[in-house]
């Protein structure tokens, strides 16, 4: 799951500045989970905009509001968005870019929150950065401890100087990814993976933006991408 | 004889770390070169250390070039990605620079550019392996280099981590990559440390053992607190809170840790943040 959290709302009137007329988009998916884009934090919205002089025109919640069909049956089916003099997005950023691909180029289309991690999900309401989606999965070896996400440092050949007590120099309320790699390795009898030199990541895999194309477009897509 | 030739010679080698100063006025950092000359093999400049921004490690290891004092230029994973470690280290090794220490970097978040990227492009093993790349000619991809380098490399080790198989592990793996001295954290437990040595000096590398000087209890509660990977143990801070003079305290505790680690070690390496003018007196005492 994509976690985001609430920017601050001085920020997003400020760049709702001049505007009139505003649509909300939440998403009920990823942001409805961490209380940032469900329902509820559109109707929140909606009064705080309309409190502070905005007229909000209406809003959508799809599904996925990262699928570009999703929203654009949105510009389909509601009168009022493509008119709207801006769009605030309560959803991550591929949800806002999402929806500013299929606005048109002259319809401000805005974010209402800061995307910050790809979650595991403890419990609802609990979520911990455990993936990176760096581009090549290093888990194989580190006993289901990503060391780029978990080490601060993204060290792979092992824990800093910095270990105190088995704790992280950086957030000492957290294990030292590498002393949790060990144990684990320890305990599946895999520790040699531990004691072999592990060469620099390859970053060339990683070159932004990234795609996964499995099929042909569907059709000429006429705006920008 | 330089810094490499003492340790191979087997004689009790000491070094000093001196810190850059933070900006361009040069003149204190090399006053303390000229102190520490002829007293030491060798001089560790540090590099952006607990990740303050201060003059590069690079241009103070020439600084202590010209006034004949031998530096050890230390090179972090922090702050620069694998082209600019590689061309620096090219860098240092035309300008005359013998002697590399790789270290991973303290995070930026302990410093004072919070705000930083952290680069960590690679970590200090693979920092070792490349510098042994780089001495064999070639540059990390491989590719053939016109003029190689020839650095004696040497790297960090916490011999009193905790839990200590992992950083033994690391240990390990640096010696493999190519490390040929140590010069260790902070020490304090000699048994522990002596323990470690007996491991340790069965491999190639040279061991010299890191001593830091406390230079009141307030600074051995201040580290205990806000420096990772250093215990100051409480009978320590506790026989400088009983003392007159509590700096004179910690030159004579250093001295001794210095005079027992004589008894076995390769050598001591001298952390004495600021107060270089005390490793004169630790040396001559030890």
């Amino acid at each position: 799951m994509i976690i985001t959290k609430k920017k601050d709302i001085e920020k997003i009137v400020e760049a709702l500045k001049g505007k009139k007329t505003v649509w909300l988009f939440g998403c009920d998916s990823c942001a409805e989970q961490c209380q940032t884009g469900g329902r509820k934090e559109l109707e929140e919205m909606s009064r705080v905009l309309t409190e502070r002089g905005f007229e909000v025109a209406g809003s959508s919640l799809p599904e996925e509001t990262c699928y570009r069909q999703l929203a654009m049956r949105e510009y389909r089916t509601k009168e009022a968005l493509p008119k709207a003099d801006a769009v605030l997005v309560l959803a991550c950023g591929a949800g806002v870019r999402t929806v500013a691909d299929v606005a048109e180029e002259t319809q401000p289309v805005l974010p209402a929150l800061d995307s910050i991690f790809l979650a595991t999900v403890e419990r609802v309401g609990r979520f911990y950065e455990g993936c990176s989606l760096c581009g090549e999965c290093v888990l194989i070896e580190t006993g289901g401890i990503c060391p780029h996400t978990e080490c601060p440092k993204g060290l792979l050949n092992g824990p800093c100087g910095g270990v105190v007590d088995g704790m992280c120099e950086v957030s000492p309320d957290n294990e030292c990814a590498w002393v949790r790699i060990y144990k684990r390795l320890k305990e599946q009898g895999r520790l040699h993976l531990m004691k072999k030199i592990t060469p620099p990541k390859d970053n060339s895999i990683g070159v932004r933006p990234r795609n996964v194309l499995l099929r042909e477009a569907a059709r000429p897509i006429q705006k920008k991408r | 004889m330089g810094f490499k030739e003492d340790l191979r010679s087997g004689k009790f080698v000491i070094t000093a770390e001196i810190c850059p100063p933070r900006g361009t006025e040069a003149a204190p950092f090399i006053e303390k070169a000229r102190l520490l000359k002829g007293r030491i093999s060798a001089a560790n400049v540090t590099d952006n250390q607990r990740a303050v921004m201060r003059l590069s490690s690079l241009a103070c290891s020439i600084l202590l070039m010209k006034e004949g004092l031998e530096p050890v230029f230390q090179m972090t994973c922090r702050d620069r990605n694998r082209l600019a470690m590689q061309s620096d280290l090219l860098g240092a090794w035309v300008l005359g620079v013998r002697n590399v220490l790789a270290l991973t970097g303290d995070h930026v978040s302990a410093g004072d550019h919070r705000e930083a990227k952290a680069v960590f492009d690679l970590d200090s093993v693979q920092l070792v392996s490349m510098i042994t790349t780089l001495n064999s000619g070639k540059n990390m991809n491989g590719v053939e280099l016109r003029g190689g380098t020839d650095f004696f490399i040497g790297a960090v080790v916490a011999p009193e981590a905790s839990p200590w198989e992992p950083e033994e592990i690391k240990f390990e793996k640096k010696v493999e990559a190519g490390a040929r001295f140590f010069q260790t954290q902070a020490i304090f437990d000699m048994d522990k440390f002596k323990r470690f040595f007996d491991g340790a000096a069965k491999t190639e590398a040279s061991i010299l053992g890191g001593i830091l000087l406390l230079k009141s209890a307030k600074m051995a509660n201040y580290l205990n607190a806000n420096v990772p990977g250093v215990h100051v143990p409480q009978g320590l801070i506790d026989e400088l809170e009983g003392a007159p003079d509590q700096l004179e305290k910690g030159i004579e505790i250093a001295s001794r840790q210095v005079r027992e680690l004589k008894k076995f070690c390769h050598g001591a390496h001298i952390m004495a943040i600021g107060q270089e003018e005390s490793v004169v007196r630790i040396i001559e005492e030890a």
